[in-house]
């Protein structure tokens, strides 16, 4: 097969950083976004966004794959990256930022599933913060783990192209920290 | 003497936390108090001492669904207390913006937060498998809605683009254009909204409301107009404190407001719509029709359906005000501070938002007070609350429970505005 053929049926994926860069914490699902522009493979787009998460469902509706990275909230060990398959399982609400604007990244996916309009396989990064105030800068521990998070998308982002269109099984194993 | 108590521990789909105690004596609802214990959030206190130019942006935190109405009510304060006239073009501008708003809110309750009461659903979720083209369209009406609010107001969310005297940058008429192209496709899906929430079943039950909201010479009220109600007033806005009076209660954090003279008073679609339905163009008052709604509707679980009439109107004025925009010499007015005091009220989309601000010479803000819809509707939900349960006292718990939850969300009730809210509680004995 021709690396053009190769390319031609490799599989949609987006990638997308969530949150809100003057909340300190809040914004390293963006910050994870901008780190990674350029770096990954040709035809993978790459969105960060800060506003309405119902929104991401019209983002997402034609891809095959998706990675997303949103802040979690503070547990005690902030920086820590939590890589969830829900494939395998579904995303503990107590992972999600929790919404004045009454649907949070969990209940964005479950009703695209129930509107038949998610990407086949989603991967959520979720990188917890610490200080979500008014302009502060990102925690050194979140921010270290922002840095890693990038490194661990571009190999996330090669696997997902690769996986089997019939099994949706991925190619290349990543461990989750 | 038994005692029975009912809980739900978390009132879903409504804006914020709260409780509701619910004390039944005798097979007699004897007190239904909606509890919000949500901390004060002092918004009134931080902009004291602050200038009159930061009015915009501090009060567009007070609510992620309804900025805009917080800052048309602060910037129409502002000007109103340094004498600024900001002319045509900004008025259909700041008209068109809280457009977006209408069609977001409205469908986001309509569709996701208040229809699954009607079907049997627990939530928008379990409803999309089986309503799913009526879900696509209600994230569609959103999404339109956004897209105003995205390019007036810089995002959807705390918008940015506000400011005394107009706004930071306005757009030209082409930039319009393509938002025109999603109203009328939106205008589209509002039909159908209007014609789906029209089937639902609804319970019999009407309230003896006073509505209260803005009138205008000519056009269903947004942003500018008169105070009246039902019952006879017919104010200018600055007299709000001469019908209206603000309690404190002791359930609740939130301030409760009343009419001094009869008590609890409605404010919102239904009273909007009461008020105004003259004021609606005939393509709404037929669609009215079509739906089953005479000019004044006393049902508050048939709010569904004026919302989404409100949506369909929202998505033709925007046309409207579109086709008649042309920018602007300049984005904003000069502000020239002066000491004094100022009133701004607009109609957010769970009614009238009402603002009064006292100013240094220097435009330094003096005092603060902002009034917003749901702390005036806290009352008659509670009345209305009484009533519901009375009406279904002989059903099973489940039952009262549930109905219960479906009139707390007849409001749309924003507790993140007048504060939070939370779970319902039935004590019986």
């Amino acid at each position: 097969m021709t690396a053009a053929c190769a390319d031609a049926i490799s599989r949609r994926v987006l990638v997308i950083g969530f949150g809100n860069p003057d909340r300190g914490d809040d914004g390293v699902g963006v910050l994870v976004a901008q780190n990674l522009q350029g770096r990954l493979l040709t035809g993978v787009t790459i969105l960060s966004r800060t506003g309405d998460p119902l929104s991401l469902i019209d983002d997402w509706t034609d891809f095959d794959a998706l990675v997303c990275i949103d802040a979690a909230a503070p547990m005690g060990t902030p920086g820590r990256i939590h890589r969830i398959d829900l494939a395998s399982r579904d995303l503990p609400r107590d992972l999600t930022l929790t919404s004045s604007h009454a649907f949070g990244l969990a209940e964005v996916i479950a009703l695209a599933r129930a509107l038949e309009r998610a990407p086949r396989n989603i991967i959520v990064y979720a990188i917890e913060g610490h200080c979500f105030d008014n302009s502060a800068v990102l925690t050194p521990a979140v921010a270290v783990a922002a840095a890693e998070t990038a490194e661990r998308i571009i190999a996330e982002v090669g696997a997902l192209r690769e996986r089997s269109w019939a099994t949706g099984e991925i190619a290349v194993e990543i461990k989750s920290q | 003497m038994a005692t029975k108590t009912l809980r739900v521990d978390y009132l879903a789909r409504v804006e914020g936390e709260g409780a509701l105690d619910l004390h039944i004596n005798d097979g007699r609802v004897t007190a239904a108090q909606l509890r919000i214990f949500e901390p004060p959030r002092f918004f009134e206190a931080l902009l004291r001492g602050r200038s009159y130019a930061e009015i915009p942006d501090i009060v567009a935190r007070i609510c992620g669904i309804c900025p805009i109405a917080y800052q048309m009510g602060g910037v129409q304060a502002i000007e109103n207390a340094f004498g600024i006239d900001v002319g045509e073009q900004i008025r259909i501008l700041r008209r068109l913006v809280y457009c977006g708003e209408w069609i977001g809110s409205h469908a986001l309750h309509v569709v996701m937060l208040h229809a699954p009461d009607f079907l049997g659903f627990p939530d928008a979720i379990q409803m999309a498998r089986d309503h799913g083209e009526a879900v696509r369209n209600g994230l569609a009406l959103k999404q339109t809605g956004n897209e105003l609010m995205r390019l007036l107001g810089g995002r959807e969310i705390h918008p940015v683009n506000v400011r005394a005297g107009g706004f930071h940058r306005v757009p030209n008429r082409a930039e319009l254009a393509p938002i025109a192209e999603s109203l009328k496709r939106a205008h589209d899906r509002a039909k159908g909204l209007i014609a789906w929430v029209a089937t639902f079943p609804f319970p019999e039950f009407e309230q003896n409301y006073e509505f209260v909201a803005l009138r205008h010479p000519s056009a269903y009220p947004i942003t500018a107009g008169r105070l009246v109600s039902n019952h006879g007033i017919d104010i200018d806005i600055a007299d709000y404190d001469r019908e209206f009076e603000e309690q404190h209660v002791a359930h609740s954090t939130a301030l409760h407001s009343m009419s001094k003279r009869r008590g609890p008073y409605l404010v919102g679609p239904l009273a909007r719509y009461a008020l105004n339905f003259d004021r609606l163009p005939a393509s709404v008052q037929s669609a009215a029709r079509e739906a089953g709604v005479g000019p004044v509707c006393n049902n508050p679980f048939r709010s569904i359906i004026v919302r989404a009439l409100e949506i369909m109107y929202a998505c033709e004025e925007a046309l409207r005000l579109i086709e008649a925009y042309e920018p602007p010499d300049a984005a904003y007015v000069a502000v020239r501070p002066r000491a004094g005091e100022g009133f701004g009220c607009t109609e957010a989309p769970r009614g009238i938002c009402w603002h009064h601000y006292e100013f240094d010479a220097d435009g330094t803000i003096h005092s603060a007070r902002i009034v917003p819809p749901t702390s005036q509707n806290q009352p008659s939900i509670e009345a209305d609350l009484t009533a519901v349960a009375t009406s279904v006292l002989d059903q099973p718990d489940d039952m009262i429970r549930h109905r219960c939850e479906q009139s707390i969300r007849n409001y749309d009730p924003c507790i993140s505005c007048s504060t939070h809210f939370l779970k319902l509680t039935v004590h019986r004995t």
